[in-house]
């Protein structure tokens, strides 16, 4: 990719919405990713699914460039986001992520949470923020919620305005790690939800989940992580029918065994 | 007693009583043992002497109208040092929270920073500065005792109250810096919209303690002639050769300071009751 572009240009022939390339890393002598190679075309809803530990966060934090690689690359829409001169805050505008543990701001209402990216990173305006984000809260069901602040919200509904969050900067490509873990079993309907209405919408997502039946429903793949290496890949009912890998047949028959499936 | 009216009340009642009877007993024990030291006090064989040399009511009388302005000069001490105190500290423990190979430099000029002046006496810096600048005569540079007296307070306090705010920085968890930055905030914005503000709620009790601190050695001044609330008790016990005019300093002190001791423990308690709400 030439280096000369200005910033805001994307290149005229997009690539696929990201490709990761033999991304490798470690944390001390744990060696979490080992040579991950994946592809996600626009509109694609990609499933990551595995043991705890498998590197399934590890490789979200690293694509929305939170952790540095020891080696590879990953390009958001052809443009490589891992050289070394790239603007991290401006390709982080791009990428959204939503947390296991919600991370709202705790000092700011909901609507501040949504509205601060937007104002500070976009540089809108006060009043074109608050109309986006009540835009959105509206969408998920919020709107009532705008003036109340995080610990006055259910899991359920934090973790919905911790999506609103990340969408108010329209990113190209959303990543979700892991974001019903953290919920009581009941609260989780209302979040996988939102996120199959935004796979009905068109949005890029690359998802970390242990919830095996909503990938199955909601993957256009799914791809199965086991010590730092994609092992098996494909379309959700290869994958959960017929998986070909021994280590596949496990990891889904613990999952069938546990009731999860 | 219909079921509408919510829980049985006699055990209500019965509680209430014994919360009374708690009451009264903590009351009466408290006056039965102060008025025994208080009874033990007075009829020492010495208490005429004590109560002549430290509690005389007639240089009482005297001295109070003396001293009670100079605690004028203290509180401006006090408050112009708190506000380049807070920024001066702040600004340390920014520069200590950076990352990076680059504000290496800046980091280790914070870190010496609060090691040297948390290390040496307050009062050797209020001597350096405060006799020691003005005698150089370099022109331009104040020789107002004042002046100097309210950079030296700050240089010592600075260092501590840098720690104080660095303790509350690394007291938020990382996953909000990683939530901000995700958002495509930088680094600074992130500090400065995120991290700030969490941090500097949580440090608010304890920079009211080192304020309370402050307010006390605002009186180490006097030794570089400004005249304050004790060097005019020092003045008046001399003229009396009478210690009474030091209890009416300590009482200023005391009649300050309680109220921002007590505010400091509604705080904490306050935010102790806050994250057991939220810890549910």
């Amino acid at each position: 990719m030439p280096s000369g572009i200005s910033p805001d240009a994307r290149p005229d022939h997009r690539g696929p919405a990201l490709r990761v390339e033999g991304v490798w890393k470690s944390f001390g002598d744990a060696r979490v990713l080992r040579g991950i190679d994946l592809e996600l075309a626009e509109h694609d809803v990609v499933c990551l699914i595995g043991a705890s530990g498998s590197g399934k966060s590890t490789l979200l934090r690293c694509i929305n460039l939170l952790e540095p690689l020891e080696s590879g690359r990953v390009f958001l829409e052809g443009e490589e986001i891992t050289r070394p001169s790239v603007d991290v805050n401006r390709v982080r505008r791009r990428i959204g992520i939503v947390f296991q543990s919600f991370n709202l701001f705790p000092h700011m209402s909901v609507l501040s949470n949504v509205t601060l990216a937007p104002r500070r990173v976009l540089g809108m305006s006060h009043g074109e923020s608050v109309e986006r984000a009540l835009g959105l809260l509206d969408r998920f069901g919020l709107a009532d919620k705008r003036d109340d602040f995080p610990d006055r919200l259910s899991g359920g509904q934090q973790q919905r305005v911790a999506i609103v969050r990340a969408l108010a900067m329209e990113p190209d490509l959303l990543l979700l790690d892991e974001i019903t873990s953290a919920l009581d079993p009941e609260l989780v309907a209302e979040v996988l939800n939102v996120i199959r209405e935004l796979a009905r919408g068109g949005m890029t997502m690359l998802i970390a989940t242990h919830e095996m039946g909503f990938a199955r429903d909601i993957a256009t793949r799914v791809c199965f992580l086991d010590n730092g290496v994609i092992l098996e890949q494909g379309p959700p009912a290869e994958i959960f029918s017929r998986p070909r890998e021994g280590r596949t047949q496990q990891f889904l028959q613990r999952i069938v065994d546990a009731g999860r499936l | 007693m219909s079921l509408a009216s919510g829980g049985p009340p006699p055990p209500a009642r019965r509680y209430d009583r014994s919360a009374l009877r708690s009451t009264l007993v903590a009351l009466g024990s408290t006056a039965v043992f102060f008025g025994a030291v208080g009874w033990i006090v007075v009829h020492a064989p010495n208490w005429p002497d004590v109560q002549r040399s430290f509690f005389n009511g007639a240089i009482w009388a005297e001295s109070v109208p003396d001293i009670v302005p100079a605690f004028w000069v203290n509180i401006q001490l006090f408050c112009v040092a708190e506000v380049f105190i807070l920024v001066l500290a702040l600004i340390l423990a920014v520069l200590r929270s950076l990352p990076g190979p680059v504000f290496f430099p800046l980091r280790l000029l914070a870190t010496v920073y609060a090691d040297v002046f948390r290390a040496v006496p307050g009062i050797l810096i209020i001597y350096i500065l405060g006799f020691g600048i003005p005698a150089l005569q370099i022109p331009g540079v104040p020789n107002s005792t004042f002046v100097w007296a309210v950079v030296s307070l700050t240089l010592v306090y600075s260092a501590y109250v840098s720690e104080v705010y660095r303790a509350g920085i690394q007291s938020v968890h990382p996953s909000q810096e990683a939530a901000a930055r995700s958002l495509g905030l930088s680094e600074f914005q992130a500090l400065r919209y995120v991290v700030l503000p969490q941090a500097i709620r949580r440090v608010i009790p304890p920079l009211l303690n080192d304020f309370i601190g402050l307010q006390k050695d605002t009186v180490l001044v006097s030794y570089i002639g400004v005249v304050e609330i004790f060097r005019q008790s020092q003045i008046d016990q001399a003229a009396a050769f009478n210690y009474t005019p030091y209890f009416v300093t300590a009482l200023v002190f005391l009649v300050i300071t309680i109220p921002l001791a007590r505010l400091v423990d509604v705080l904490i308690a306050r935010d102790r009751r806050r994250s057991l709400a939220g810890a549910r």
